[in-house]
């Protein structure tokens, strides 16, 4: 679990997926954030983050996606999350994160709910 | 499945020590998980605890000044309940200091940091925290739900 984290990045039509690892610490944390600005800066505004293989979070970690959140927010952008385990969902609900960013059970909803709105 | 047994009343205990290095605050989180599944609590409930023993010992890590850096861990496996104690031989702290955190001052540029007792307070049943010049504990508990448990049968 603590091996090097290895960031997942696909791109769609119009929008970019992200996917985690098991534990998402600040090591993975940073390591997602670089593959996210380096889309921010490719013009991408839609982002996915898939965390079907999350297991664990810890605090640090989201406050890195809560950095995302915030810049996403300054562009008009729009970050779904996706494939969480109950404790994550809950975990994001009492911080407050889905006031910011949705959830959607699936990737597919996630790209359905984006292109709806596109 | 294997099943803790014993005694319904008396409290079995199960001590670690860790050292505060990144990454460690995992080995106290299988050790919980892997007590809490053999005290039969659900998926949702072994996950919480895993969580919050987490940011217990992410917060001994970042914030005690242990001159030793270690963190202690005691584990009271009780009938109805699990009782893990997180020590640290630090600075201590006055937690009225402790300003909670906001989302909404986070994604606007504010504070993203410091929702560990918010976590912990919310995943696990009760927590209290003893402090002083001698260092912190933090001890945590968490019920187990009526009629999901096997340690005392």
């Amino acid at each position: 679990m603590t091996g090097k984290f290895a960031v997942r990045a696909r791109k769609g039509d119009g929008y970019a997926v992200l996917e985690t690892d098991l534990y998402l610490n600040q090591t993975a944390g940073e390591e997602l954030s670089k593959r996210f600005n380096e889309l921010l800066e490719e013009g991408y505004l839609n982002f996915i983050i898939n965390m079907e293989r999350t297991k664990v979070v810890n605090s640090v970690g989201i406050s890195i996606l809560i950095e995302m959140i915030e810049k996403l927010r300054e562009r008009g952008g729009r970050l779904i999350f996706c494939n969480l385990s109950n404790v994550i969902d809950k975990t994001f609900r009492i911080m407050g994160l889905t006031q910011y960013a949705e959830v959607k059970g699936s990737e597919e909803e996630a790209v359905a709910s984006l292109k709806e709105q596109a | 499945m294997i099943r803790l047994g014993g005694s319904a009343l008396s409290a079995k205990i199960i001590q670690l020590v860790i050292p505060m290095e990144p990454n460690l605050e995992l080995v106290a989180a299988e050790t919980a998980s892997t007590i809490a599944e053999l005290m039969c609590f659900d998926e949702d409930g072994i996950d919480e605890i895993r969580m919050a023993i987490i940011e217990a010992c992410l917060n001994a890590f970042e914030h005690s000044h242990s001159p030793e850096r270690k963190v202690y861990i005691t584990f009271h496996i009780l009938p109805d309940r699990l009782i893990l104690e997180v020590t640290d031989h630090g600075k201590g702290f006055n937690p009225s200091d402790v300003r909670p955190p906001s989302i909404d001052e986070a994604v606007r540029g504010g504070r993203k940091r410091g929702w560990g007792f918010k976590l912990m307070r919310s995943l696990m049943d009760e927590v209290m925290i003893e402090t002083g010049s001698w260092g912190t504990t933090v001890r945590m508990t968490k019920m187990k739900r009526r009629g999901g448990g096997c340690y005392d049968r």
